[in-house]
């Protein structure tokens, strides 16, 4: 019974929240990989993106709310979420076609890139704050709990419990599917193969007929919905503000490069990596030893190894201990 | 011809002294983690404001109000806004702050250096009793070494010997829950974690992992109800880690029980409050005037309305003048003043008669010039905020 006791507070309180922020990060971190990937830069408005597209999705929720739409137990917010998808990737596709464009013709460097990405970030982020406003937003309007810890006890009769939130479930079924149905592209449609073949050799591609523009095009999608995908999943599990999504960026990064940035795979297992051991690092073992060690033995300090006040801190360390490792990433990803 | 120019200098002087108008200003955090307390906090002191000048009777002058955004957690926004209202609005005095934090940065970088007294209606940090003031700074809120007192004996009375302790990590979150952590002990409970958690993050898991950990009959979130407060609520209501919350002041607000539902209902908290006559006249008051008697409005209505009978008290708007006169306005002797009873209160001034302002909040200004504290202890039922006792 003890065991059991001690693997249901770790899956309360470690697994199933570090499995959802780590699905949340994984669907972040492919749109950073993908850009990465075809455009050979790193995009920081990728998370000014996703907070972009979760506004839109949480103003079309208001408005379907207003007339009275709902989905049953399930968030409002996944219904239009369609609609916010589509209106992220016509925001891709205009960033592109009026920032990023210009300095692909001129084959500008990566560096270039890189800060022209962070005046679009500035820019998004001022853009929001002007349509929606500073302040927090809770748009989660399902059935919040599967089942409750309180539930669980009262059936197992455990003095231990966890609970699943509907949006948990929601998030880690997403991603996993979203994830199948990425690499299925990449891997066996004409057109994932063409991406492939561009990210790897932009001079072969060219010269076997692909069209860059369309490539680049067809990124900026995929990123631009994987985006949004993130942003509101990641709103209806915990809450909408608009200045958490640069504070995400950190994570995100790490998850991209500890996987190997540029490799899809990576991307995904980064981010799982990356969630997991924030929480791990972080946790009070105090009462989980107190059942797994024999009676008497239990210890009376909190057992922790880091405050949760350096959770970040975590994803800074794992990142600097796989740049000087292994530069490439578990995955061998590109060198940055 | 040097005589001349000394005594026009001195007539001007004179003039701008005894004819111009009275400024306060309003520095509350209308931005910020608190947001959803202060417009009715400054429609409190402004309800005294107008009090004053509809009385006809305050010898200085009309009065104007000057409102500026304190943040409650930026201290360089907060100095630049006090800078702003003391060098170009020129204010008399300011109502306010309202965060410690931000309190203590202004009255150390702005209020200090400029001589202007400030008064407080809602900074409750401990530090801010011994803090070297000259004498302009003063509270119409309890520090919160009493308020820490109060939230043991409620604990103690309630039988909750375990309790868990999460702070917003600055300085009223550390006062507060340190008072709390000293009372509790020295009145026989354990406090079993006392752990920071920051303001406006995404995501309280972690934290609310390391709280449940440590157990104990009752969390204690001494934060900030619009921002990490309730993101621990929340996160612990999720894991199932605690069912009962005890609120201190930050977090009492009617925008909390609203966002977090069902779950709060049960828990308890404090907030200052009286059962004086003077709070129900308030709260009519501020019901004719169309906003709600929130937490700390009264005091806000207090602190202005302290401020201008002193000015009167000293016939001069003059901080130097008129601080000495704060105290004795606030206590005994003299005649009761509720709120709503300035015009009296100019009249008695006037004829010389002593009077002690009790105010909306039964105002008693002790040690260095705060509040001696009454508390309403609030219990959440149905998903508002009631008061089922006074302390």
């Amino acid at each position: 019974m003890d065991y059991l006791n001690a693997l249901a507070l770790i899956t309360n309180y470690i697994l199933l929240p570090g499995l959802t922020y780590g699905s949340q990060l994984a669907l972040g971190a492919l749109g950073v990989t993908l850009i990465y990937a075809v455009l050979r830069f790193s995009n920081f408005a990728h998370g000014e993106i996703m907070s972009f597209g979760t506004m839109v999705c949480i103003l079309f929720t208001w408005l379907g709310q207003s007339y009275g739409i709902n989905f049953g137990f399930l968030p409002t917010a996944l219904l239009f979420l369609p609609i916010a998808i589509l209106f992220s990737v016509i925001y891709c596709i205009l960033l592109e076609r009026i920032v990023f464009y210009y300095y692909r013709t001129k084959k500008s460097d990566p560096i270039v890139f890189l800060i022209a990405s962070i005046g679009v970030m500035f820019f998004t982020a001022g853009l929001i704050r002007f349509i929606i406003g500073p302040s927090d937003q809770s748009f989660n309007d399902g059935v919040r709990f599967l089942f409750t810890v309180r539930d669980f006890k009262n059936f197992t009769g455990l003095n231990e419990g966890f609970g699943l939130k509907t949006t948990q479930a929601i998030t880690v079924i997403t991603t996993i599917a979203l994830c199948f149905l990425l690499f299925w592209f990449l891997n066996k449609t004409r057109t994932g193969k063409s991406m492939r073949a561009f990210s790897d050799n932009e001079d072969l591609a060219l010269l076997s007929g692909i069209d860059p523009n369309k490539v680049v095009l067809l990124t900026w999608v995929i990123a631009g919905g994987l985006a949004t995908f993130a942003g509101v999943l990641y709103g209806l599990d915990k809450v909408y503000k608009p200045f958490i999504f640069l504070q995400m960026l950190l994570p995100i990064f790490s998850a991209a490069i500890v996987g190997g940035v540029g490799n899809p795979l990576g991307a995904f297992v980064g981010g799982y990596i990356i969630a997991l051991s924030e929480l791990f690092v972080t946790f009070a073992y105090k009462k989980v030893l107190g059942y797994i060690l024999p009676e008497g033995l239990g210890p009376d300090s909190m057992m922790q190894f880091l405050s949760t006040d350096y959770k970040f801190a975590v994803s800074f360390i794992i990142l600097v201990i796989v740049l000087i490792i292994r530069p490439t990433g578990i995955f061998s990803g590109k060198t940055l | 011809m040097k005589k001349l120019f000394t005594t026009l200098l001195a007539l001007c002087l004179l003039n701008t002294a005894s004819f111009s108008d009275v400024k306060v200003g309003i520095i509350l955090g209308f931005t910020g983690p608190i947001e959803s307390l202060t417009p009715d906090m400054a429609a409190g002191a402004e309800l005294a404001i107008e009090e004053v000048n509809k009385s006809n009777h305050f010898s200085l002058g009309k009065v104007s109000a000057v409102r500026a955004d304190s943040t409650c957690i930026d201290s360089s926004a907060a100095t630049a806004a006090a800078e702003r209202l003391i060098t170009s609005d020129k204010v008399n005095g300011i109502m306010g702050a309202d965060c410690s934090g931000v309190t203590t940065a202004i009255l150390q970088q702005v209020a200090l250096a400029n001589g202007v007294v400030m008064i407080s209606p809602s900074a409750t940090s401990p530090a801010l009793s011994t803090v070297e003031d000259n004498n302009l700074f003063f509270r119409t809120a309890p520090s919160d070494a009493r308020q820490g007192q109060v939230v043991a004996d409620i604990l103690k009375d309630m039988g909750l010997k375990n309790i868990a302790i999460s702070y917003v990590n600055n300085d009223y979150g550390k006062g507060l829950a340190a008072s709390i952590e000293t009372n509790h002990k020295a009145a026989g409970g354990k406090v079993t974690i006392s752990a920071p958690h920051e303001d406006d993050k995404g995501d309280y898991s972690a934290e609310v992992g390391a709280l449940a950990q440590a157990g104990g009959d009752i969390l204690v979130v001494a934060g900030y109800l619009n921002s990490g407060g309730k993101g621990i609520i929340q996160a612990s209501l999720d894991a199932g880690a605690f069912d009962q919350f005890f609120l201190p002041d930050g977090m009492i607000g009617e925008s909390l029980p609203k966002d977090i539902g069902s779950g709060l209902n049960g828990s308890i908290g404090t907030v200052p409050g009286t059962d004086s006559p003077g709070d129900k006249k308030f709260e009519e008051m501020a019901e004719a005037a169309g906003f709600k008697k929130g937490p700390f409005a009264g005091e806000s209505y207090d602190a202005a309305a302290l401020m201008l009978l002193a000015m009167e008290a000293a016939k001069s708007s003059d901080s130097q003048k008129y601080k000495s006169k704060i105290m004795d306005i606030a206590n005994a002797p003299g005649e009761k003043i509720y709120p709503g009873e300035l015009k009296k209160a100019f009249h008695l001034i006037m004829e010389g008669k002593d009077i002690d302002y009790v105010g909306a909040t039964a105002v008693e200004l002790i040690g260095p010039g705060e509040s001696a504290g009454n508390y309403r202890q609030i219990e959440v039922k149905g998903g508002k905020n009631e008061t089922v006792a006074f302390r």
